[in-house]
This record gives structure tokens, C-alpha cells and sequence, in this order.
């Protein structure tokens, strides 16, 4: 079977706000720098191209017509996922593995700063019959029910959730991409007034306008193109009912990061991740998300992974770190170009390319996102060297 | 409609089908504020000062209206800007009748595509420096008989002191009136 590389990878903003810069043009930038990383030229050696992008977050409908110009991708092959970036990767490993594509670019890119009415946009993702007219101020409710939910059936406490937030936000001050990083500590986040309980507004990702490029290749063109592939082992996906149907939902679960981590971890032939792979780069929009991700991702035990947070096992310098670039509460969410994100910092771990926070003697890493509230789905990836 | 052509059944007046329980009314209320860009931001500035400007490829020469940072072709980022003297001619019009919403307006809408001058511009290109607009002083019979195509045209620009940098800066397109 043909394996699939990640030879290239580039990116522009995670900054509150690009004002300089339209979409497009932040599209262009970031895909410049990832084709000069890939040393392809769009226009002759790139067979496919894939956008990750939602018509809502862009206020434009029919989006996907505005993806091929600035990624050089005009008149070729091009394609739109309403959908993370990571499930973008999946579309673009598939193509690769039919044969008839060697190189496929896949671009997320996210502009909130444009967005005047997020708020809104979260109300029109909810169900228009019985969710909707009961006006329910924040749609970040849904995280608030899923994190006392997580804290009732683990029996992890408000402590727990203040530790990721602290861990996450100081660990980003190494990394350039990181505006929201903070010298913040456990006490001073337990101390802050809740924004939508048991979350504090440390707990919370901000919004971060930002674009992501990556550049696959088949192996015979990647060993072609690089002496240092990244090799996408494995990609799953899956989406829950959910976002329509609170009442039914798993509350402080995941079960679509479960089965996605699943599918990606038979690919890559994982059956004790903690043990298989030497760090994680995983969802954490909300500080309960990534003690949630990291049970459904199985490198916690059920229920466990605030023990092991607390032992310290995921800090920047334990057994098994966790979002060494400081995840989205130091990066902020960029729409659906947050799992490209994770992506792009897990490659430049494993390349021994991270700079200040460059984990030592890494090789292979776990990738997981979550299209955030109210979505339920998720994405999970094994890369390694 | 007479009795004869009746279909069976019980007709619902308007104010009785919209009190089904069945429909839920929602009104979106969602704003953006579109960053214009580096390119964009250029060209609104010179349609505030009266000018049309385009962006020109450093590799294939194509001139971009409106501009981009960069040309689709090459895939190279754009930087020499040029002045356009701003006429060109039509190289498609259309003539609508009726609204997005499909009712019958009370006066025809005629827009077209310009193709302006461009310097550089090279005949068979795919692309055009061009603007998509207003046609005034066009006819519904100039259009029907394709006369206008191929009409030399040039901005009406609005008094300076309306400008806005903006789109509408610029009125319409009218015929270039000769002599
Ligand atoms: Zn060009």
C-alpha cells in the first residue's frame, strides 16, 4: 500500500486579528510558505487541492467557489469540506492512496475578527424547533453541560480543570504562534469569576484569526521532495448525533473522538497509544475537553486522566506531554483550521523544527480535534518520523 | 380561479397556513466586517480619488481589476501597481427584467461586464481587467440587437465629495460619446 507524508506545511496569523490581511490573502501567505517548504510549484505539482472552510464562518455562501484562487489551485482539481481541516487531510490521504494523486495541498483558514456576530452563528447551529426559541444566552452551554457532566462521573473536581487551563497557558509562552498564552496560575484561575460554570473565562479558548497549509505527498514523491516526510500513519473521523439532539447525547463524553481515535490507531497499528507514541496534541477549546479527549483517545485510562494530570505525566517536561505548544486556550480556535493547528504543531515537533518548546527525542504523536460546540464531531491522526 | 377548476380539499387562506404549529419563523441576525486586504484596500482608496487602478503580474503581465495580492495563474504575489485610464468596452450586457425575487421591475435593470484598457493586456487571455456594473445610457434594443457589444464605455463617476470607497463610487459605465 502506498503510505502518505506530510512534506510541506505552512501557516499565517494566530493573532487575535490579521487586519492587514483579507482571507484570501492570508490564504496565499500561508500557502506560500508551505509550498516553499514542500519545494512544489502549485501550478505544476500539486494534483488536488482541498479547502476547510463553513459558509457561516465566512458569510458567504457557496464558500468552497472562493477556495482555488489563492491557493494556486485555479482550473485544477479542487474541492471544499464543511468540515475541520483534519477531515480535509482524510479526503487528501484517500486521494493519494487511489494512485492517481501524488501530491495533494489541504488549507484551513479562519477570520473571526470578521465575524461581528459569533454568537449568532452558534444560535443558527442550534435546532431551529426546540432549541432556538428558548433564547438560551450563551451557546457555550453545551460545554458547561459537558464539563459538570465529566466532573460528576469522574469525580475530577474544578481544581483539575484549572490545572489544564494553566498547564496549557503557560506552556504556549514558549511558542510564537500562541497570543493567548499567560503566566497564569491554578489559584488565580479558581479565583476568577465563572463565565459558564464550572468554566472560568481562563478555561475558555479565545477566537484567533489564522490559516493553515499542508502539503501531502505519496512516499515515492515525498522521499523525492524531503529528507524529513512525516508520515500520516493513520486519520479517523466520525460524527454523533448530537449537535440536534442534547437529550440524547453522552454527556462528558466524546464517543466521536473514540471511534475516530480508533479507526486511526488500527491504520497506524496502535493498541496502547500512551505507550506507542511519545506526546499528544489534542483538543482543549475548553479545559474539560482535553481531560475528555484524552480517555476517548485511550492514553488515559476511563475516569483517570486527572490523576494523571495531577502526577504531572502531561506537563511540558513529563512522561507524556500534552499540548506542548500550549493547544487552543494559547492559540486560540481559528474556526475549522483548529485541527490543522494541532497538526502543524505536532510536525514541527516531530521534525525538530518547534524551536523554544521543542520536545526532546520525539517521534511519533497523536493529533486530535474537535469541531467544537455544538458540533459532535471529531478527527483524530498518528504522524511520525 | 373559477369554481369549475377547484380542487377538492379545504383551501387555506395565507394567515391560516403561517399559524400551523408546524412553522417555526427565525430571522438571522448575523454581521461581518469584511477585511478588504492589502490589494482590495488600494483599489477602494483610488475609486475614492476617481481612479481605477490595477495590480500587474510580474511574471505573465496580466493586469489584475479588481486586484489581487497575487495572480491565480503564476501563483506569484503581485506588487507593480498601474493607473487605468478607465474606458474599455462591453464585453457583455444583460438586460433583467425582473427581481431576485422574481417579480416584474418597472424598469429593466441593464448590467454588464467592461472590459477595460488595460496596458499589457493581451487579447486571448482568459482574464480581463474589468469591472462588473451599472450600464447607463445602454438601450434594452442595443443590448437585444448586440450592439452593445464591443461599445466603448467609461466610468460616471460621482462627485468627490459623495465618494466613499466604494463599489459605487462609481455610478455606471456609459457610452464614450464621440468627437
Ligand atoms: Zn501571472
Amino acid at each position: 500500500m502506498v503510505r502518505v507524508a506530510i512534506v510541506g506545511i505552512g501557516w499565517y496569523g494566530f493573532k487575535p486579528s490579521v487586519p492587514e490581511l483579507s482571507f484570501r490573502e492570508m490564504m496565499f501567505e500561508a500557502s506560500s510558505r508551505a509550498y516553499m517548504d514542500a519545494g512544489v510549484d502549485p501550478r505544476s505539482d500539486v494534483d488536488a487541492f482541498v479547502s476547510c472552510q463553513e459558509d457561516y464562518w465566512e458569510g458567504i455562501a457557496i464558500t468552497d467557489e472562493f477556495a482555488p484562487e489563492p491557493i494556486g489551485g485555479v482550473l485544477r482539481p479542487t474541492f471544499t469540506v464543511a468540515g475541520d481541516g483534519l477531515q480535509g487531510i482524510a479526503q487528501a490521504y484517500m486521494l493519494i492512496k487511489t494512485g492517481y494523486f501524488d501530491v495533494v495541498a489541504v488549507e484551513s483558514h479562519a477570520k473571526p475578527s470578521d465575524v461581528e456576530s459569533l454568537q449568532e452563528i452558534y444560535e443558527l447551529a442550534m435546532d431551529p424547533h426546540y432549541i432556538r426559541p428558548l433564547g438560551v444566552a450563551n451557546p457555550f452551554f453545551m460545554a458547561g453541560l459537558d464539563a459538570t457532566a465529566y466532573l460528576e462521573r469522574t469525580g475530577a473536581t474544578r481544581e483539575h480543570l484549572a490545572m489544564v487551563a494553566a498547564k496549557n497557558r503557560n506552556n504556549g509562552l514558549l511558542n510564537p504562534r500562541a497570543s493567548y498564552a499567560s503566566r497564569v496560575t491554578v489559584d488565580e484561575i479558581l479565583d476568577a469569576e465563572p463565565a459558564v460554570y464550572p468554566l472560568t473565562r481562563y478555561e475558555i479558548a479565545s477566537f484567533a484569526d489564522a490559516a493553515v497549509v499542508v502539503v501531502l505527498a505519496s512516499e515515492e514523491k515525498a522521499r523525492e521532495l524531503t529528507d524529513t516526510p512525516v508520515w500520516l500513519e493513520g486519520i479517523g473521523w466520525a460524527t454523533e448525533a448530537g449537535t440536534g439532539s442534547p437529550e440524547w447525547h453522552l454527556w462528558g463524553m466524546m464517543p466521536s473522538m473514540r471511534v475516530a481515535a480508533d479507526m486511526a490507531y488500527s491504520m497506524a497499528g496502535i493498541s496502547d497509544p500512551m505507550g506507542q507514541t511519545d506526546f499528544a496534541e489534542v483538543e482543549d477549546r475548553f479545559s474539560y475537553a482535553e481531560l475528555v479527549a484524552l480517555e476517548e483517545l485511550r492514553i488515559a485510562p476511563e475516569s483517570a486522566a486527572h490523576k494523571l494530570l495531577e502526577q504531572g505525566v502531561f506537563d511540558y517536561q513529563g512522561r507524556y506531554p500534552v499540548n506542548p505548544s500550549g493547544g487552543s486556550l494559547s492559540m486560540g480556535v481559528a474556526f475549522e483550521a483548529t485541527g490543522l493547528a494541532r497538526l502543524l504543531e505536532a510536525v514541527l515537533q516531530l521534525r525538530g523544527e518547534a524551536g523554544a518548546h521543542q520536545l526532546e527525542g520525539v517521534e511519533r504523536a497523536v493529533v486530535a480535534s474537535w469541531r467544537g460546540p455544538p458540533t459532535r464531531t471529531s478527527m483524530v491522526a498518528v504522524l511520525s518520523v | 380561479m373559477s369554481e369549475k377548476e377547484k380542487l377538492p380539499g379545504h383551501y387555506l387562506k395565507s394567515k391560516e397556513m403561517y399559524e400551523l404549529p408546524g412553522l417555526v419563523e427565525y430571522r438571522p441576525r448575523v454581521r461581518y466586517r469584511f477585511s478588504a486586504g492589502q490589494a482590495q484596500t488600494r483599489f477602494l482608496e483610488g475609486l475614492k480619488e476617481g481612479k481605477i487602478l490595477g495590480v500587474k503580474c510580474p511574471r505573465c503581465g496580466r493586469v489584475y481589476v479588481p486586484p489581487r495580492a497575487y495572480c491565480e495563474y503564476c501563483y506569484a504575489a503581485t506588487s507593480e501597481w498601474v493607473e487605468l485610464p478607465g474606458t474599455g468596452v462591453i464585453h457583455t450586457a444583460v438586460i433583467s427584467y425582473i427581481s431576485t425575487f422574481r417579480e416584474r421591475m418597472e424598469k429593466p435593470e441593464i448590467v454588464g461586464v467592461v472590459r477595460l484598457d488595460a496596458p499589457g493586456y493581451k487579447e486571448d487571455s482568459y482574464e480581463f481587467a474589468g469591472l462588473f456594473h451599472k450600464l447607463c445610457g445602454v438601450t434594452e434594443e442595443d443590448v437585444k440587437t448586440g450592439r452593445a457589444i464591443g461599445m466603448k464605455v467609461k466610468p460616471r463617476w460621482r462627485p468627490p465629495e459623495e465618494r466613499v470607497g466604494d463599489v459605487n463610487d462609481i455610478e455606471c459605465f456609459e457610452p464614450v460619446v464621440e468627437g
